[in-house]
């Protein structure tokens, strides 16, 4: 039994956001908030740092010098009017969370206190520049609270625990593409819903799953992506993955730079500092995507660490166990709980850790979904992880996701609520039996007795995408993931669960969600195999520099089939936006 | 326990080099044979642990029999730094795919996955195996208090809708400032405390008052009217404490220090709840 939603604008995901542009929607049109988790639950709440912006509340700054630092960070990929938006924007999006009750770390005088963080600078580099707000280590988890406390004092909708499995386009009037609504799967019953919508947001996230070791929730599995890939859509630098060098290892929970910036030492399993063979001058304290190289670089070369010589160690023992409480509480309290190590004494195993991507659905500055390198798709909206708009190029800087989420979530909920109320603006025809697809899938793995099951192949996708696709990249690496992926994507054919039942089947979705990720990774490793050069989070072994004459240019990569009848990735490209940065040499 | 789930666990178990002693407890560093001398660094021990679940899903009546829920316990084999979500991700993935429980973060922050763990509650996420004495098997139930829907999953809503009636938003009247609105250190600390708050809803399902009266609002919502009672820009306290001043509002608390000690964040609840109290008494924040 199939039920049918109409609304104006129907949001995908309840992270920072998707509830960011709830709270424009639902107060100026009738909107719906599909989340296949607890609106609190996103992983918005898992960011500590901050949300930087040119508040000037603590020193001299302004977002021209926000927008330069952006530009830079992302390694001059970054659209640079979409980066004058997000860092001219920053300062009202930072205001607005105050105004709704954000508790903010203050000065002594009273305003929004502000801090240092990586990349951020004063005048195109001339020195760090305090302008992080935040509120203590956990800036993340109060934008995601305050956020849902606005959302219910605004009384927007909520579907709670549905999972988007579908989308549906058609043609407006006017001739033009145009979305018609979302397929939706309730978790507690296993019914199927259609939601007709004049307007949809995408907001659903990241995609951290495809790969093992990841800071990223279990829940990341690329949904909102892999729906819009699957209805024709492009996906936009998708090869352009952040590594954090250190993450726990086997957890991928996040330990900040600061252990290094307090003395922590990197050590292989024979307690060499390699990091002096990889970078004599500055050893430890080198670049993000050095220092998770040289890790990664030290495993392969079997000098790794542990039963398994995959990971290295964060030794802090030579430092004194009060300035180790006094300036590092949260690292040594993960990795007590975590890996039952004391810090005082043992050294902390750790490794890169995929953290964010910084490709995803294209948009414009309205976050506007794009279906070719210039072409909206009318209603259809995106923002957050999910898109690309592109704000963060090939390289995005710390507190920028929290900040996007807040400017272009405002975005595309105004746009959205705008369009919807347009008196032109009609429901879009939704074809009968727009679910089948959906119900089909569903059905298929349900009903197969015997086959794959789901974990192993995950597993085994996690795997040849951390040894392959991961902070190192060859020719023979990309081809060896390609086929891999390959293998398992026939093997996902006949995946099996073991749970047949209706209700909370989560067994169900979480083959579902396999499909999304095994096609994401094809993306991912399809766009890293034709860029042949190294930029920010991208870096091949084969061509180990930037390439500004060929690949100063995004990856478009399209859903298609093969010579062979086949599915396939086709790439095509589309121009980066410069508007005053002429690209220089990344140095810091 | 079936046959067939040990033979499973028989199957998938991979117990390079073990060393368990006498009473059962690991030790050692298992598969540090296999590496280098630099490899004891870090080294990860595995053992066997039993978890006894709680298990109930409404799909199993027959026969017009209501289902009813029942124990059933799984062994399975655990690295030294494994938390029980990890061991039910373990049965989940290997042995039974039935086995229903919610998850998302995996490092305490999100929210979802609370239960009981061998009679406390706890984020499955934030408790290491080895941490729960695993010599005896280890008994995973979902919290108390709320409609049980299957397995370790429950019915939230009950929960949230006395979240939502405590006014959880800021409250503030006459014109907004351009700027942001002033607040000082001592101002912002005063408050800290609960911001914690993940909703996850350890304590409130502790709390032996919210056991048998389900209409009480229960240490959470309590705790996020806290947070804007003691906000310095909030002008909302006197409707918060007039809810909260209900029958059903902080004076059903019996201070049993349950939701305290439930709390994964540390936040000190019984003591919010009493400064709730107190306001209410001196009408005065």
């Amino acid at each position: 039994m199939v039920q049918t939603h109409i609304f104006d604008v129907v949001i995908v995901g309840a992270g920072g956001a998707g509830m960011r542009a709830a709270i424009e929607a639902g107060q100026r049109s009738r909107t719906a908030v599909l989340t296949k988790l607890y609106p609190t639950r996103s992983h918005t709440g898992a960011a500590q740092g901050g949300m930087c912006a040119a508040l000037a509340n603590v020193e001299e700054d302004n977002w021209e010098w926000h927008t330069f630092d952006t530009v830079k960070g992302g390694d001059y990929l970054v659209d640079q009017d979409a980066a004058e938006v997000m860092c001219r924007e920053a300062i009202d999006a930072v205001l607005d969370l105050e105004k709704m009750g954000l508790p903010f770390n203050r000065t002594p005088e009273g305003t929004i206190d502000q801090r240092r963080f990586g990349g951020h600078t004063r005048n195109h580099g001339e020195s760090a520049v305090r302008r992080s707000c935040f509120a203590a280590d956990r800036t993340g988890h109060m934008i995601l609270q305050t956020l849902y406390q606005q959302c219910v004092k605004h009384e927007v909708e909520f579907y709670n625990e549905f999972y988007v499995l579908d989308m549906v386009m058609g043609t407006n009037p006017l001739g033009e593409k145009a979305v018609a609504g979302v397929v939706a799967y309730e978790l507690a019953t296993g019914e199927i819903h259609v939601f007709r919508a004049k307007a949809v947001v995408l907001a659903t996230g990241g995609v951290g799953k495809v790969y093992k070791t990841t800071s990223n929730a279990h829940t990341l599995t690329g949904d909102g992506m892999g729906i819009a890939y699957r209805a024709g859509l492009p996906l936009e630098d998708m090869e352009f993955f952040q590594f954090h060098p250190t993450g726990l290892a086997g957890l991928g929970i996040l330990l900040s730079e600061a252990a290094r910036g307090e003395g922590g030492i990197l050590r292989n399993k024979d307690g060499e500092r390699f990091m002096e063979r990889y970078a004599p001058t500055i050893k430890d304290l080198a670049p993000r995507d050095i220092v998770a190289r040289s890790m990664a670089n030290e495993v392969r070369e079997g000098r790794g660490a542990g039963p398994d010589g995959d990971y290295v160690l964060l030794d802090l023992t030579h430092l004194e166990p009060a300035h180790i409480d006094a300036k590092l509480p949260d690292i040594t309290e993960f990795a007590r709980t975590y890996l039952g190590v004391e810090p005082y004494t043992e050294p902390v195993p750790v490794y890169p850790t995929a953290h964010y991507a910084m490709g995803g659905v294209p948009t414009n500055v309205d976050a506007e979904v794009l279906s070719d390198n210039d072409t909206v798709v009318r209603g259809l909206y995106a923002a957050g992880e999910v898109a690309c708009v592109s704000v963060h190029g090939s390289n995005r800087l710390g507190t920028n996701s929290l900040l996007d989420i807040n400017v272009f979530g405002k975005r595309a909920g105004l746009a959205a609520a705008h369009f919807a109320n347009d008196e032109t603006t009609t429901l879009v025809e939704m074809p009968e039996g727009a679910e089948s697809g959906v119900v089909a899938t569903l059905e298929g793995i349900r009903g197969r007795a015997t086959g794959e099951r789901v974990a192993p192949l995950r597993q085994a996708m996690q795997e040849t995408m951390d040894a392959n696709a991961q902070v190192f990249r060859t020719e023979a690496s990309l081809k060896q993931c390609l086929t891999d992926l390959a293998g398992l994507r026939e093997r996902y054919e006949r995946v099996v669960v073991q749970d047949k039942g209706k209700r909370f089947n989560t067994d169900l979705l979480e083959a579902v969600e396999l499909g999304f990720l095994l096609e994401l990774s094809e993306v991912i490793v399809v766009g890293a195999l034709a860029r042949q050069e190294s930029r920010g989070g991208h870096f091949r072994e084969d061509y180990t520099a930037r390439d500004d004459v060929n690949f100063m240019r995004h990856t478009m990569a399209y859903k298609a089939v093969d010579d062979e009848g086949r599915e396939a990735v086709r790439l095509d490209y589309k121009p980066v936006v410069q508007t005053r940065y002429q690209p220089m040499e990344r140095k810091y | 326990m079936s046959s067939t789930d040990s033979e499973a666990v028989e199957a998938a178990a991979d117990r390079n080099d073990e060393q368990v002693d006498g009473d059962g407890r690991p030790h050692g560093r298992a598969g540090e044979s296999a590496s280098a001398d630099g490899g004891q660094l870090g080294a990860i021990p595995r053992f066997d642990v039993t978890l006894r679940i709680r298990r109930y899903s409404a799909e199993d009546a027959e026969d017009g029999k209501p289902a009813e829920a029942r124990w059933q316990e799984f062994t399975v084999t655990v690295n030294g730094t494994d938390r029980v979500l990890d061991a039910l991700h373990k049965i989940k993935w290997e042995q039974d795919g039935s086995l229903t429980f919610r998850r998302s973060c995996a490092h305490g922050v999100c929210g979802s996955d609370a239960m009981r763990i061998n009679g406390v509650n706890r984020l499955a996420c934030k408790v290491l195996v080895k941490d729960v004495n695993p010599d005896k098997p280890i008994t995973v139930e979902p919290i108390k208090g709320l409609p049980v829907e299957k397995d370790l999953v429950v019915d939230m809503e009950p929960f949230f809708q006395s979240y939502r009636e405590v006014m959880p938003f800021l409250i503030t009247s006459g014109h907004e400032p351009t700027r942001e609105r002033k607040q000082s250190q001592e101002e912002r600390a005063r408050f800290d405390d609960t911001t914690k708050c993940i909703l996850c809803a350890a304590c409130t399902s502790s709390c032996p008052v919210f056991w048998t009266d389900g209409q009480y609002f229960g240490p959470a919502a309590i705790v996020n009217a806290h947070r804007f009672i003691f906000d310095s820009r909030d002008e909302g306290a006197d409707v918060r404490l007039e809810v909260l001043n209900d029958r059903e509002g902080v004076w059903r608390c019996r201070t049993t220090f349950n939701c305290s000690e439930a709390c994964p964040r540390g936040i000190q609840v019984t003591k919010a709840i009493h400064e709730v109290k107190r306001a209410l008494l001196t009408r005065s924040v």
